[in-house]
């Protein structure tokens, strides 16, 4: 398999008079894992789903290696998709399931049956191979849509969701063996997800999605430690958004200070609530004119200074530990 | 809480067995009546027990030839679950995307259940006569030797087929709705990711997917067609169905080979319906075999 670069040039959808998706500009290079990620509802499925071509542009350009594909049918643009909750084909077993974009270009059973086992075992799925999707749990099945997909060797594999049907332990497992399989097979990944986490382990490339724009787009560090607006690290999480006279500025939740009343500080707080989180504590604070804030403290940190919800302390934080953000 | 009964729940369990007996209760009566004794009448006591009048129709009912109406019927109704399942198949794919004037057919077509059933059929026999007229002044005029021997368009496979498919095809169209609102789309959307046609895409998708409803829409359009007798009467040509047959013998036959014929009938639809269910029996089992085979 040999991998394409894809690039957006101010590809825009429109149902009616909504905009789902906003003249979005993007290139995404060969061999890259690319995570679009947003709320709901922010145009990040629409614009996989513009991607693969079960959309139509209603502007703009979807660029693949060298062709403009805006107007190729999904089959041909040399995308693969992997829908949420995968859409295995009920009635088929997982070998059938792989072998049927095979069987639709005509290829012979006995080859197309080999090719089919070939991908299974590619994902370790060949023992389940005569299993329908209903006898498979959802691991099972995510790996047979994986394989589904990956059989018609295609340049860019397209990911809807594929870790929200998974129970939260299994989805860490198998976010580590889709980043494996991307690097293995040297094609990009665009996967499209509303979690923060799973863009920061998975993707080279983070694109945070709002209201059909790109708000930000970035490796998982850049958009982290520099958030372009407040909507950037407030999504991003870990972040203090704080009006101030000249502005907006992100504190990391690790970089402000908690001390006693009196004491210099740049805002003072209220404790609201303290939890424990294992590794640390998080503090959450009410401050006059602000949203809360959050702190987060190492257990000694918190040891050396027990606090306790009500009382009134002064917040501060370090000249360089200042972000600013767009307003 | 405690996990007793209350009275509603006796009140309603007997209320329930008053329906199943009402409804069950006519078929059950008519079954134990038909093995009647040889000297047994139309109603209860039994005089004893026999296959006598199921053997006395075998022979056939005098002047009426009931089992060409029992062919006719078997032969209609398996041309009226054929087109149904087809035509209402294709109507509801259509549906599934919206096209000009998609509501008023709807409404045409669920008006065809809600008009008086015998007022659809006389209206239909009245529109083949005026048919009929047309083409008799026709040849007539003109002298048309061919249509000498001509008498009427009506007939089983003519008027009587589209009285019975006003019937079948609403409902037909209806269960295809219900088929097709559940149907997830993502299907047909993966075929397509993969190369298949829109063709290959309804053959080795979408159908096999919602085979077991098409097999429901064939047994709902022959058991209609089975036993249909408001819509046929006044369409059906010069000869008649079963259904319409044991229509007129009630009023002429004073003995229980009408309840054997009632009996016969019945069974006729239970066998339909259970073979149906047999297939799709069969089908799941040969899924488990491959299953067992593959573990």
């Amino acid at each position: 398999m040999s991998g394409s670069s894809l690039e957006l040039a101010a590809l825009t959808k429109a149902y009616g008079s909504t905009v789902a998706v906003d003249a979005i500009d993007l290139k995404v290079p060969a061999n890259t894992y690319c995570c679009l990620l947003g709320p709901s509802g922010c145009g990040k499925t629409s614009t996989l789903r513009l991607v693969a071509g079960h959309e139509t542009a209603t502007a703009g350009d979807i660029i693949i290696g060298p062709t403009n594909v805006t107007e190729l049918p999904p089959a041909q643009r040399g995308t693969a998709m992997m829908f949420q909750s995968y859409a295995l084909f009920p009635h088929l077993t997982s070998a059938d399931n792989v072998a049927f974009s095979l069987k639709v270009r005509g290829v012979p059973k006995a080859e197309r049956r080999a090719s089919a086992m070939d991908m299974l075992g590619l994902v370790h799925m060949e023992p389940y191979a005569e299993r329908l999707p209903a006898q498979l749990s959802g691991g099972q099945q995510q790996r047979v849509a994986l394989a589904r997909a990956l059989i018609t060797r295609p340049q860019i594999l397209l990911l809807d969701e594929p870790l929200s049907a998974l129970d939260p332990f299994l989805r860490i497992k198998v976010r580590a063996e889709l980043k494996r399989l991307q690097k293995e097979l040297g094609i990009s990944f665009l996967h499209v997800t509303h979690s923060q986490d799973e863009a920061m382990a998975l993707a080279d490339l983070v694109v945070l999605m709002n209201g059909g724009r790109i708000e930000q787009a970035g490796t998982p560090r850049e958009v982290f430690n520099a958030p372009r607006t407040a909507f950037v690290a407030q999504f991003m999480g870990g972040h203090n958004v704080i009006a101030t006279g000249s502005g907006p500025i992100a504190v990391r939740a690790d970089r402000v200070k908690l001390r006693r009343a009196g004491e210099p500080g740049r805002l003072s707080g209220t404790v609201r609530g303290i939890e424990y989180q294992g590794t640390h504590l998080q503090v959450t604070l009410a401050s006059p004119d602000q949203s809360d804030l959050t702190a987060l403290m190492n257990e000694a940190e918190f040891d050396a200074v027990p606090l306790k919800p009500g009382e009134t302390l002064a917040v501060d934080w370090s000249e360089q530990d200042i972000h600013r953000l767009n307003a | 809480m405690s996990d007793r009964r209350t009275a509603g729940f006796y009140w309603l369990a007997a209320l329930f067995a008053l329906f199943v007996l009402f409804l069950y209760g006519p078929m059950i009566t008519i079954f134990v009546l038909s093995f009647q004794g040889p000297q047994g009448g139309l109603t209860f006591p039994m005089n004893g027990v026999s296959l006598h009048w199921f053997s006395h129709l075998w022979e056939g009912l005098g002047v009426v030839d009931i089992w060409a109406a029992f062919r006719r019927s078997l032969k209609l109704g398996s041309i009226v679950m054929v087109l149904t399942v087809v035509l209402s198949l294709l109507a509801g794919l259509a549906y599934r995307k919206r096209f000009p004037g998609s509501n008023l057919l709807f409404y045409v077509v669920v008006a065809s259940l809600i008009v008086p059933s015998i007022v659809v059929s006389l209206g239909i026999g009245l529109e083949f006569r005026l048919v009929d007229d047309a083409i008799k002044s026709l040849s007539d005029t003109f002298g048309w030797s061919f249509l000498d021997g001509y008498t009427t368009a009506m007939g089983l496979y003519t008027s009587g087929l589209g009285a019975q498919l006003t019937w079948t095809l609403p409902f037909g169209l209806l269960i295809c709705f219900a088929i097709f609102n559940r149907f997830d789309r993502r299907y047909e959307e993966a075929a397509r990711d993969l190369g298949a046609t829109p063709w290959q895409s309804f053959a080795h998708v979408v159908l096999p997917i919602i085979a077991p409803s098409v097999v429901g829409i064939g047994l709902f359009g022959f058991t209609l067609s089975w036993d249909e007798v408001a819509r046929s009467s006044q369409a059906i040509g010069d000869v008649n169905t079963l259904p319409l047959e044991l229509t007129g013998l009630t009023t002429t036959v004073t003995n229980p080979e009408i309840y054997a014929l009632g009996t016969l009938t019945t069974g006729v639809s239970f066998i339909v319906i259970f073979t149906a269910l047999g297939l799709m029996q069969m089908l799941r089992r040969r899924t488990a075999r491959a299953l067992r085979a593959a573990a």
